[in-house]
């Protein structure tokens, strides 16, 4: 296979600041990442931490207060169907077939109606979605849009691919199936991926590296490179690499999210405040 | 692939020669259909007999109040029995100037309310995605707004050299801003997601305006089309009894006028079955714009 040659993602000390009545809100502060071409790369953390916000200013929806953020080297100027997104909200266009949403993107390309019939009816194929081109979008299951998402971005033919928590709406079992069929998508397109999640496993199942974000102002906390061999199996999220990743993980994210909750009950700050519960110490209690 | 093959073998032909056999699998469908699709659809049945029931008791109810004259405190002394409004309208469908009068109401509508839809619906489409424009117009609109079309009607001739286009004008008030307002509510409620996707897709402005915001919008649109033809009829009724010289509202003001009672009531009815259909026709279209919405 050849070794794919576009899709470098750069980020290199982005901040992100708003005002509000309170002054200057910093969301995101000095963040930097990389994604090499045709990697698949998860940014987790607690939420409202800002990975969001940084996949959103890789769509092109937001400009960095200060630092950069490219695309083999191009800096980042609006929207593109370069930069495939897809959102945890379904985001079909319900006036749409299956087949019209996929159309979609090659429409805005300008492709005439016949050769995007066409393009379509083969993506679709492969992705096993053939039964199903005529349908309304309102007629899937959450699963299905989600699948029917995933290839409408990727039939513009993106250089990269961004989800933001894209199975946070699905039920567990269809969770794992979405996981396996995006895998395989990725193995197949060797494009690059940044997914962001709150779910350590699917981070974890899906990812080459994985880079955990600080609670608000969110910053990269740390970055853990997850050495299982490809391709994975469901089986393997019980093998002791894999737990042992996930209990490393799970330790970072937790300090995050304690501080990111407003920090954790002290029992000395309990004991000082001595009050009684039906004769019982509160620290005691918590 | 085996267990179909064995499946296949399993189920051998129906015999064709068994004429006193059940009624085979091949048969069965058209039958079995038919009562499926009955007790499918019973619930429509039910509603459609009571309707009609209510309707014929309704009828009756009229019948017998102006059959015998009933006055208790409201008098049905001069009200037409239904028999005799059925009598004026077989009168009235054979004299072409009753005919007239419908035809030219119906034009009014037609004007009044296409260009009500044409002016109000790409206003109310732009209002919703400009914010300067919707700052200018808003508040204009605000204020004409709850000024009933009826109210308008001494302007309206002032305003126009004939009486068909003061005429016209009202109703073209009247349809306006249901129909405005619902647009751009429409507009309020797209789904920003659906306008991030696309802009991720690749489409600028104006691919986004006609592939996500109008057909969003759609929905919110036929809703004020309906309300709009709604208002439309109620202000061409009323501005036609003013100042008409024909149209339906002036056949209904003039029978009172001339002391042809049962001309009210065929007027009244007339007014009532065109506003079904007009509403109907705006349901219909409804429905072949958006077939995602009728597959519901």
């Amino acid at each position: 296979m050849p070794e794919p040659s576009r899709g470098l993602i750069e980020v290199r000390d982005f901040c992100l600041r708003y005002e509000s009545m309170e002054g200057a809100v910093e969301a995101v502060s000095n963040t930097s990442l990389t994604v090499q071409p045709g990697e698949f790369i998860s940014i987790i953390g607690p939420s409202g931490c800002g990975k969001s916000t940084l996949l959103n200013a890789l769509a092109g929806f937001l400009t960095p207060s200060s630092g950069r953020v490219t695309v083999d080297g191009e800096a980042i100027l609006g929207p593109s169907a370069d930069r495939g997104m897809i959102f945890q909200q379904y985001s079909l266009f319900p006036w749409k077939t299956v087949r019209e949403n996929v159309e979609f993107g090659l429409k805005m390309k300008g492709l005439r109606r016949g050769e995007r019939e066409r393009q379509a009816r083969t993506l679709l194929g492969l992705a096993g979605l053939t039964p199903f081109e005529n349908h309304y979008p309102d007629r899937l299951s959450g699963g299905m849009k989600q699948r029917v998402g995933i290839v409408r971005a990727l039939a513009t033919g993106p250089r990269i691919l961004l989800l933001d928590e894209p199975f946070g709406a699905l039920d567990a079992q269809t969770r794992l199936i979405m996981q396996q069929i995006l895998t395989n998508m990725w193995q197949r397109l060797k494009i690059s991926v940044l997914f962001v999640t709150h779910d350590i496993d699917e981070a974890i199942f899906l990812s080459d590296r994985v880079y955990v974000m600080t609670a608000r102002p969110g910053s990269i906390k740390a970055e853990i490179v997850v050495p299982l061999p490809r391709p994975r199996q469901p089986a393997l999220t019980l093998s002791s690499e894999f737990l042992g990743l996930r209990r490393g993980l799970m330790s970072l994210i937790r300090e995050e999210s304690i501080r990111a909750m407003g920090g954790e009950v002290s029992a000395e700050a309990m004991k000082g405040l001595a009050i009684d519960v039906e004769g019982q110490d509160l620290a005691a209690l918590l | 692939m085996e267990a179909v093959a064995l499946r296949s073998t399993a189920e051998p032909e129906p015999p064709r020669t068994a004429t006193l056999a059940p009624p085979s699998a091949s048969a069965q469908p058209t039958t079995g259909r038919t009562r499926r699709w009955l007790r499918l659809h019973h619930g429509e049945f039910r509603a459609a007999l009571i309707g009609l029931a209510s309707l014929i008791l309704f009828v009756t109810l009229w019948q017998y109040l102006t059959a015998n004259r009933v006055t208790l405190y409201v008098r049905f002394l001069n009200i037409p029995t239904p028999m005799d409004v059925v009598g004026r309208a077989v009168i009235a469908l054979h004299n072409p100037v009753f005919g007239d009068h419908v035809l030219i109401s119906c034009r009014r509508i037609l004007f009044g309310f296409l260009l009500a839809g044409g002016v109000a619906v790409p206003l109310g489409l732009l209002m919703g995605r400009y914010h300067l424009l919707r700052e200018i117009a808003f508040p204009i609109c605000e204020v004409l707004r709850p000024i009933p079309a009826i109210a308008w009607v001494p302007m309206a001739i002032m305003l126009w050299p004939t009486n068909e286009g003061s005429i016209i004008f009202i109703t073209f008030l009247g349809s306006f801003f249901p129909i405005l307002i619902n647009t751009l509510q429409g507009m309020v409620q797209v789904d920003p997601v659906l306008v991030r996707a696309a802009r991720c897709l690749g489409a600028r402005e104006v691919a986004v305006f006609r592939e996500v915001y109008l057909p969003a919008s759609l929905p919110q649109i036929f809703t004020g089309l309906t309300v709009g033809m709604g208002v439309a009829w109620v202000s061409l009724i009323a501005a036609e009894m003013i100042s008409g010289q024909f149209g339906i509202g002036y056949f209904t003001w003039e029978a009172y006028s001339l002391v042809q009672y049962p001309d009210i009531a065929l007027g009244m009815i007339t007014i009532g079955l065109l506003g079904l259909g007009s509403s109907f026709a705006i349901r219909l279209i409804g429905r072949l714009v958006m077939p995602w919405a009728a597959s519901r």
